[in-house]
């Protein structure tokens, strides 16, 4: 709402407050001032002129020569391109000195060999939008009324020496979409008097029900209709005021009629609605829901296919106005009206919500009445709407009104106590102070020894409780005035759970393993959903979504750091490692909440280890990634309980993935992007991972405890064991393991050899194997006794032999 | 006899100086002190000599011989400490030249955030509490104050999967959830960070994906005035200790009294910038007494409980605390971007 400084001094005095003083405690206040806009601001030195000569440019075709009274001695001379510049006129002259918006500073000018004195200006050139301007002069300079005085500030003719107070309004103030409900509030705050319009009809002597009747079918969509009826209108443009007015506020004038309306809407806060009464098409006015199918051409030319939703003004036969959005062409008011149909009324706002919505038309009637009109002031706007049209428009309003009137207003009485008052706001206020904001906010009170009763009035239709009483109290108190403290009573420890702090332990581990987080989209194509899912279901779809690249729920975060790899490779970014961990998304059909897992995923690819100056350098492989996953595991307390699987996975190089099984369940799987993908992304090697985030983080392991340092030395064997190829690690591993029984310590791979030495289809891999007994210090014999049995289990069990 | 013993003297000690290396002196070692050496020589002729002069000469003979000895010992010390100091000078390297370089990542800055407020809150004896951000419409909106014909609330501004099921559009719902899952008794106490989505189209301010962080305190005789200290101790920790606030009343369907918060411009100070279009404050968050229809809906009788809640965008904190000038950065994760943000 862009509420005007000057006119709100009609109904408030704002003597010693200053706009942006004004702004300043509307908005401590609880309305939000986005802005106060001077709309003078950059502008001198226009001026009305009035137009004596118009001629050709004698040298060019679309210029005219004008010779124009400014009211100083001599008329002057001005060049002007405007089409529709014209003897007579009286115009805006922005004169030798003067300034327009943007610094742009009027001097003396040739304009194709004529001398120009200053420039006739448009609306536009004066710093209106465009959009604000009465048609007939959006192409060209605007004419004044001629009742304007040459020489006069033609800023101030058009109201433009005034400052507009952009309110934002929240979805409760509705109240506030008015002149007056914003002069109820500035009173309140100020603590100042709020002057109403109080307006006198003089009417003729023909009654306004022998012009109309009103019926209304749906009730409770419609409950108040008020029809009066003025006759002998003659349409004009509305006065400069009126007109400047709806400018400052966003409104475009159109004719005195319309613009009457929508003056109104502003100050009331009510919409109105002129129809051209010879245009209605009968006596009666009937208000139904639409008929499915039901078309209607409304003010913007647009034809609007209506459903039972839709609330409609008919004339008996067909539809001429959509109830509270917009009225139809059918019925409009045009330049040859003589007597005008106006309609006041209350409308239900979830009906007009709906047709506002359904026809995509967001009119300023429509938002008034979904958050709700004030129900008193449905007669008032007419009555005002009437004097005014008599007043500029010379109508003769006619006897009364034609109404239908089935709605119940029950004011919101509401009884609070002090001690309550204070007890939510922490403060210690008094029943008079209380007493005395309801009287600033003029809502009727009763008190009884601390209770409170208030009697809302119909324009807040946003109070309804007790709460919205302290809250009324509180904001006009000053939120500043509050005390600060904290919460007493029993005290909670704060904590993380054990599921969070792991998660916590798991990012900071993979940080300082080289990986930075990334957060992604959890929206994503059909195509990518579903990919790399370590469990597939129907990906989830968006009723409407935006596009197609963010229509899905993820199953998978790699394909989504699959992107962030290839945009960071693409922008020359240097060792790419990355890691996210977040949830995934397993329908469970349309009825039910989808399955949430948490899922941990990483991608890496380029030099993983450089040092330059000593020239080694290190590409990511599987074995990199791998080592990241063995730390996780082992910090985790559970790398004894992994196990690495190969394995084939879509999207995943056949030869270079394995899944990862935790006690035997699969909990993920890493490993090489499959070459193809690679190349569709631009990827040079890149490996991934991803692993149920909430196996990991629940697995359960044994609590802390303390083993003893041991005493005695250990003894290493080292051995080469000559395999087939095909011979994995981990199995040899195994057997060495069971094998080594509770003596062998540790065992690990220092070597592995496939080269020309051996025999084909054969390699080498050498294990160091560590014994050690807690007891005592091991002999020699004692540990060849075990490492024979060690021998023989991988002979017997993997046909290797020791390397000779 | 003397005179040889002396001549020796001069002739080892000579050769001891002109020794040049450890293996030099060893060999002078050996042949003048060696038991074929010639001070052993020299003594061999002792028993021609008389009673008197015997021991005279024995005690020369020793003195010669620990002199050549002692010289030896230093000139062995000598050449030893030179050894070491080549060998040092051998080994010198440049200092200057880089080190073998650590490589670690980092926290994404929204975790960042996040986990500042965590741990604040964490501190003032909060949980934190988690939900789905697949939600259904009852948590996401009704239980939240926002009956389906709210005006409040629109299907355009909102991904729906099904009539009733959508992607949360705020982190509220967990705090209904929680509400509901506490069975009507307090203390509650919680912090909810989590991912939040609405229909907008992503440009330099919007995300159809962010992060909030929203906190909850339900309990008897919880006051406004708990809310304003409350925030007033996050407003300092957050953005520094010379930071104050401003409340505002505002509006929330699930708060009333609702309060929006301005914390004092932590670029300016207060006196107006660029960052604070001159007001001298930021707005950052959101808050208000829980809606007693909040309340009740999650089974908390509104005449004995009262509570409030807070929640701001944490992409907003971010950016107004790292001076970042487009949201896209956050998910575009380029690394050049993460990085800044090194120190946790």
């Amino acid at each position: 709402m862009f509420v005007s400084y000057k006119w709100l001094q009609e109904y408030v005095n704002l003597s010693g407050i200053t706009p942006d003083e004004l702004a300043e405690k509307i908005t401590r206040s609880g309305i939000e001032v986005e802005g106060v806009e001077v709309l003078n601001e950059g502008l001198k030195g226009v001026v009305i002129g009035h137009v004596l000569e118009r001629e050709q440019h004698p040298n060019a075709d679309k210029l005219n020569k004008c010779l124009v009274d400014i009211g100083e001695e001599n008329p002057v001379q001005i060049i002007c391109g405007a089409p529709n510049v014209d003897k007579g006129q009286k115009v805006a002259v922005a004169t030798v000195g003067a300034v327009l918006p943007g610094n742009f500073k009027i001097k003396k000018a040739k304009l194709r060999g004529e001398e120009s004195n200053g420039m006739i200006c448009s609306l536009s050139e004066l710093g209106i939008d465009g959009k604000l301007v009465a048609k007939e002069f959006s192409e060209g300079i605007f004419v004044f009324p001629n009742d304007v005085t040459v020489g006069e500030d033609a800023l101030e003719k058009l109201q433009r020496d005034d400052q507009i107070l952009e309110l934002g309004l929240t979805a409760n103030r509705g109240d506030c979409l008015s002149m007056l409900g914003v002069a109820y509030e500035v009173a309140a705050i100020l603590n100042r008097e709020v002057k109403l319009p109080n307006p006198t009809v003089k009417p003729i002597a023909e009654k306004a029900t022998d012009y109309i009747s009103i019926k209304v079918e749906a009730n409770e969509d419609n409950p108040l209709y008020v029809a009066k009826v003025i006759k002998n209108v003659k349409i004009a443009p509305s006065p400069l005021w009126m007109q400047g007015r709806l400018m400052a506020a966003g409104i475009r004038p159109h004719n005195n009629v319309v613009d009457i309306t929508n003056y109104i809407l502003l100050e009331y806060g009510q919409p109105l609605h002129a129809f051209d009464y010879d245009r209605f098409g009968s006596k009666e006015i009937l208000v139904r829901r639409a008929k499915a199918g039901e078309k209607i051409v409304t003010l913007d030319a647009a034809e609007r296919i209506l459903t039972e939703d839709h609330l409609v003004i008919t004339n008996g036969i067909e539809p001429v106005a959509l109830a509270g959005v917009m009225g139809g062409a059918n019925s409009e008011v045009q330049a040859d009206t003589t007597t005008v149909l106006l309609e006041s009324a209350y409308f239900k706002g979830e009906t007009v919500r709906k047709a506002s919505k359904d026809h995509g038309l967001r009119s300023e009637a429509s938002s008034r009445f979904e958050k709700g009109v004030d129900p008193n002031r449905v007669r008032a706007a007419a009555e005002r709407a009437a004097e005014l049209l008599a007043l500029y428009a010379s109508g003769e309003v006619l006897e009364g009104e034609a109404v239908v009137d089935t709605l119940q207003i029950d004011p919101a009485v509401i009884s609070i106590t002090l001690e309550k008052i204070n007890r939510v706001l922490g403060t210690d206020i008094s029943i008079q102070e209380v007493k005395s904001i309801f009287t600033r906010l003029q809502f009727e009170t009763s008190v009884d020894h601390e209770t409170i009763t208030v009697t809302v009035p119909t324009r807040r239709g946003d109070i309804t409780i007790a709460e919205d009483l302290i809250e009324e109290v509180a904001r006009l108190y000053g939120y500043d005035h509050l005390p600060s403290t904290l919460p007493s009573g029993s005290s909670t420890p704060g904590h993380l759970t054990a599921y969070q702090q792991k998660r916590r332990a798991v990012r900071r581990y993979l940080e300082g393993a080289g990986l930075y987080q990334a957060l992604t989209y959890s929206l994503t194509s059909e195509e990518k959903a579903t990919q790399f899912a370590l469990e597939i279901r129907e990906p989830i779809k968006l009723a409407m979504p935006m596009s197609e690249d963010r229509s899905h729920l993820r199953l998978s975060i790699i394909p989504q750091l699959l992107e962030v790899v290839k945009y960071n490779v693409a922008r020359q970014n240097d060792r790419v490692a990355l890691y996210e961990a977040g949830p995934v998304f397993l329908a469970n059909g349309t009825e039910e909440l989808p399955d949430e897992k948490e899922r941990l995923a990483g991608a890496i690819t380029g030099v993983w280890e450089q040092h330059q100056w000593q020239g080694e350098k290190k590409e990511v492989d599987f074995f990199v990634l791998k080592g990241i996953l063995e730390g996780l595991f082992a910090k985790l307390g559970f790398e004894q309980k992994i196990e690495y699987r190969q394995a084939i996975v879509e999207g995943m190089h056949p030869g270079r993935t394995a899944e990862v099984y935790l006690a035997g369940e699969k909990i993920g799987f890493v490993g090489q992007l499959h070459p193809t993908l690679q190349k569709e992304y631009d990827l040079k090697e890149t490996y991934v991972f991803e692993l149920c985030l909430e196996a990991i983080l629940s697995e359960e392991v044994a609590p802390l405890q303390y083993q003893s340092i041991p005493r005695y030395p250990s003894i290493t064997r080292d051995i080469a064991l000559v395999v087939e190829k095909e011979k994995v690690a981990g199995e040899l591993e195994s057997i060495i393991v069971e094998a080594g029984g509770k003596l062998l310590k540790d065992v690990h791979v220092f070597d592995l050899y496939e080269g020309e030495h051996m025999e084909p289809g054969k390699k080498s891999i050498a294990y160091s194997l560590k014994y050690f007994d807690p007891e005592k210090t091991l002999t020699d014999e004692e540990v060849t006794k075990v490492h024979d049995k060690v021998l023989t289990a991988v002979k017997e069990k993997a046909g290797a032999v020791l390397r000779g | 006899m003397q005179e040889r013993l002396k001549e020796l003297q001069e002739e080892a000690l000579q050769a001891v100086d002109a020794a040049a290396d450890l293996k030099k002196l060893n060999d002078i070692r050996v042949s003048y002190l060696g038991k074929k050496g010639p001070i052993t020589e020299v003594l061999k002729g002792m028993g021609k000599l008389s009673a008197e002069e015997r021991p005279k000469m024995g005690a020369l003979a020793n003195e010669v011989r620990d002199l050549i000895s002692s010289k030896i010992e230093e000139k062995q010390q000598a050449l030893e400490a030179a050894a070491v100091e080549a060998r040092l000078a051998l080994e010198t390297i440049d200092v200057t030249l880089p080190g073998r370089p650590v490589q670690t990542g980092n926290h994404h800055p929204l975790t960042r955030i996040v986990e500042e407020i965590e741990d604040l809150f964490i501190g003032m004896g909060y949980t934190v509490a988690e939900g789905p951000e697949v939600e259904k419409d009852y948590y996401n909106f009704e239980a939240l104050n926002l009956p389906k014909s709210h005006p409040a609330r629109d299907a355009q501004d909102s991904f729906y999967i099904t009539e009733e099921i959508l992607l949360r559009t705020q982190t509220s719902p967990v705090q209904a959830r929680t509400m509901e899952k506490h069975g009507g008794k307090g203390p509650v106490k919680i912090i909810c960070p989590g991912k939040v989505y609405r229909r907008d189209s992503d440009d330099a301010t919007h995300s159809h994906q962010f992060m909030q962080i929203e906190g909850l305190v339900v309990d008897e005789n919880i006051r406004m005035s708990d809310l304003k200290g409350t925030l007033e101790l996050f407003a300092k920790k957050l953005f520094g200790e010379d930071r104050e606030i401003r409340l505002r009343p505002s509006f929330f369907p699930f708060t009333e009294p609702s309060v929006e918060v301005d914390v004092s411009c932590f670029k300016c100070g207060g006196h107006g910038c660029n960052i604070c279009k001159q007001t001298g404050w930021i707005e950052v968050l959101g808050s208000g007494m829980v809606h007693p229809n909040v309340l009740e809906m999650s089974g908390f009788d509104s005449k004995k409980y009262s509570g409030f809640a807070f929640g701001m965008g944490v992409e907003r904190i971010a950016m107004l605390k790292y001076g970042i000038d487009d949201i896209r950065h956050f998910y575009t994760n380029d690394t050049r971007f993460i990085k800044q943000f090194k120190l946790n």
